[in-house]
């Protein structure tokens, strides 16, 4: 009698307490999901579970993982977690389904902003976008009289000066790890340049004036950064910031709240947010989202139930409890001082991550050739002429070069 | 023992040996040979994304795979030769550095690069493992008995750590300020960065190799000592040798063969360094022959990897490690023979 109490008390007080964690409907159809495990996933995952009967894999392997589970019928999985560039071999494998039906039938909540649309037919429901955005302390700047940099040569002139200043380690932070973060710098870069990665064919297009100036800009902020630039990754730059050892880095917009996490950074309050630095073209950062796709190997039934369960989970109550942990598309969401970097970023023309199957393997030859030209092995030409050798090896053994 | 007995008990262990050594190995040779694509059609496509408050659509010719009618990726096999060990070890660019004298243009071919590191990695920290190993070695056989069991204890907890986390918490001890660079720094009044260039991380990775297996060698040469016959080395100190004198012409003669046998498993393990470059997360300075098939091996974002390079660059590092085998190989053939 007793034991029976206690459970419908906190039945009671889990209801009362928590009004927002409920589902508008009963879900008794076995949904899975699998996608990337950083806070964002962790909140709508969260919030998804609330239906009942559903199960959440946060992996930060995912990508390894998803292109299998979804090709199996019927799939692993009914509900994926991707972003620009994982969603192409789910994509190009015809392993997820057209959305147009249920959007039109449950999706009355969604923004059209959300729907990643392929050829016409919505593909994926984004959730957030992210971008790496210039992240600086205000204090320090205003010490030093310095405005806040718009472009890198201005970045490079205020890194400059408060070096002289001597206030922190390093001026600048970057997420310059080799691999997938370094790549992505020249991304950032050469985007902003105005440049494009593949041409007609899939034949690389990297080794001009804009891949050489970006190279260039990438080699002239090493000079200010942690000698050991070539291992940190964002959390490590993360962690310089909240330590009070970098003043500028351009970071992503997912990190902008752990700056001001009491529990973690001495720094609460002193870093703002403003637009990546811009190039000659536009803003040096691409526009990456994130959000979920549905396997195509499910019943009808199942997909229903399954794009139920995930509008649960990206609805504006989950938002209001987890405002800051993204960038959110989702209706509610509160731009607050966090995401300004994100939106002048966005206003100042900041172009998409331009995924493609040939882009991945870019991506990954860049990662691993730049080091070579920061490290001083090679000059910038042969580093660029190198790096589309590599490129042309790997895309012709995948095929998509003849 | 007669025939079925013999087969009874060694049947098993051949057949697990055939189903998870020698088919995988076949497989990868194989598969070193051939090339699978899928066949890719060129089509316009319109994306559109999210901006921050609006879409942003994009047209373009992309390549997509064409699908079969189960709505699978049709995928072609072919016959490529050695095109794939061609793709790996770059002979062209390689010769064109070697014939012009640049070393730093031999060095920036990855294959040759990887070389260069896993052969100074494995011949440097052979002998240092074995002296090391040697040392611990003697230091518990001298123990007194009292002390003898905490001793082989203590010396054996660097061989329990998993290599990846050993390799981790070093890493983390020299980052940045880490707690052993900062006191470098203090002791030295210099600004130190071990991450910073290619020599310092080498060094770290050979530091912890010898650290990390060291004490297996030790555990070997301890049980060799236990053997070394008393009777040779008390009629050495009556003929006046020292302790260094008893050590080289009597202990170790006695050890050789284990030494031999620790040397071969130290080459085998040593080539296929890997632990050590993701755990120092390297690669930007340092790459290893096994780190590289692992890199063609992992798919990029957009899901592409390069399955034959992988396989032959994993059959390069085969025949490497067999090529380093041969002397050992052939000492311990010679003293086999000698002793019948």
């Amino acid at each position: 009698m007793k034991f029976k109490t206690l459970i419908l008390a906190s039945a009671v007080s889990m209801l009362t307490t928590t009004a927002w964690a409920e589902c508008a409907f009963d879900n008794n159809t076995s949904v899975k999901s699998l996608s990337a495990g950083f806070e964002a996933w962790k909140a709508v995952t969260d919030a998804m579970g609330e239906c009942g009967n559903f199960s959440a894999s946060l992996d930060q392997e995912f990508r390894e993982k998803q292109p299998e589970a979804f090709a199996a019928n019927p799939s692993l999985y009914q509900i994926g977690g991707v972003a620009n560039a994982t969603m192409i071999p789910l994509l190009n494998a015809g392993t997820i389904r057209p959305l147009d039906d249920l959007v039109a039938k449950f999706g009355q909540d969604l923004t059209p902003n959300q729907l990643i649309k392929v050829n016409g037919e919505i593909m994926a429901i984004a959730m957030m976008v992210n971008a790496q955005h210039l992240m600086y302390r205000q204090d320090i700047l205003d010490d030093l009289g310095l405005a806040v940099p718009t472009t890198y040569a201005e970045v490079l002139e205020a890194a400059e000066k408060i070096q002289a200043a001597g206030v922190v380690d390093y001026p600048l932070g970057g997420t310059f790890k080799t691999g997938w973060n370094l790549g992505e710098e020249f991304v950032n870069m050469y985007l902003g340049e105005g440049g494009t990665f593949v041409g007609e064919g899939n034949m690389p297009t990297i080794n001009n004036a804009a891949g050489v100036k970006s190279l260039e800009t990438l080699k002239a902020m090493t000079a200010y950064m942690d000698p050991e630039y070539l291992v940190s990754d964002s959390t490590y730059v993360q962690q310089q910031f909240q330590q009070g050892k970098i003043a500028i880095a351009n970071l992503w917009a997912s990190r902008a709240a752990a700056m001001d996490d009491a529990a973690e950074s001495q720094v609460v309050g002193k870093v703002k947010m403003a637009s990546a630095p811009i190039g000659s073209a536009a803003p040096a950062t691409s526009l990456w989202w994130d959000g979920i796709v549905f396997a195509a190997n499910m019943t009808d039934q199942e997909a229903e139930a399954a794009f139920k369960v995930a509008m649960e989970g990206l609805d504006s109550e989950m938002v209001a409890a987890n405002n800051d942990a993204a960038v959110w598309l989702v209706p509610g969401y509160k731009a607050g001082p966090l995401a300004q970097g994100a939106a002048a970023s966005a206003e100042n023309g900041a172009l998409p991550y331009p995924a493609s199957g040939p882009m991945g393997i870019m991506h990954t030859v860049l990662g691993n050739g730049l080091a070579d030209y920061l490290t001083g092995a090679k000059d910038a030409t042969t580093t660029l002429a190198d790096i589309e050798a590599a490129y042309v090896t790997a895309a012709k053994e995948a095929g998509l070069v003849q | 023992m007669n025939f079925k007995t013999f087969a009874a008990f060694v049947g098993p262990s051949i057949f697990m040996m055939l189903l998870f050594i020698a088919f995988p190995l076949i497989s990868v040779f194989s598969q070193s040979f051939y090339l699978t694509q899928p066949i890719y059609e060129i089509i316009e496509v319109e994306t559109c994304t999210p901006g921050f408050i609006t879409q942003t659509c994009v047209t373009e010719e992309q390549s997509i795979p064409k699908l079969d009618e189960h709505g699978d990726i049709i995928k072609v096999t072919k016959f490529v030769g050695l095109q794939s060990y061609r793709n790996v070890l770059e002979l062209e660019r390689a010769w064109d550095a070697i014939t012009s004298g640049s070393w730093r243009a031999f060095q920036s071919i990855d294959f040759w690069k990887a070389l260069r590191f896993t052969l100074t990695f494995t011949l440097i920290t052979l002998p240092l493992n074995i002296g090391l190993g040697l040392a611990i070695a003697l230091v518990i056989n001298n123990a007194s008995k009292a002390v003898r069991g905490p001793v082989i204890f203590i010396s054996l907890l660097p061989f329990i750590i998993t290599p990846v986390i050993g390799a981790l918490s070093i890493n983390w001890l020299f980052r940045g300020d880490g707690v052993l660079t900062a006191a470098m720094e203090w002791y030295t009044g210099r600004d130190i960065a071990m991450f910073a260039q290619a020599w310092t991380i080498e060094l770290l990775m050979m530091v912890y190799r010898v650290w990390h297996v060291a004490p297996f060698a030790a555990i070997v040469l301890y049980a060799g000592l236990q053997t070394v016959n008393q009777d040779s080395l008390e009629s050495a100190l009556i003929d006046g040798a020292t302790r260094w004198q008893r050590l080289r012409y009597v202990v170790i003669p006695h050890l050789m063969p284990l030494i031999v046998f620790i040397s071969m498993i130290h080459l085998m393990d040593a080539y296929r360094v890997f632990e050590e470059i993701v755990g120092f997360s390297s690669q930007g300075h340092v790459i290893s022959l096994q780190w590289l098939t692992y890199d063609f091996l992992v798919p990029d974002q957009a899901g592409n990897r390069s399955i034959s390079r992988a396989s032959a660059s994993a059959m390069l590092t085969m025949i490497g490690i067999i090529v380093l085998l041969i002397a050992p190989l052939r000492r311990t053939w010679r003293d086999h023979k000698g002793g019948h």
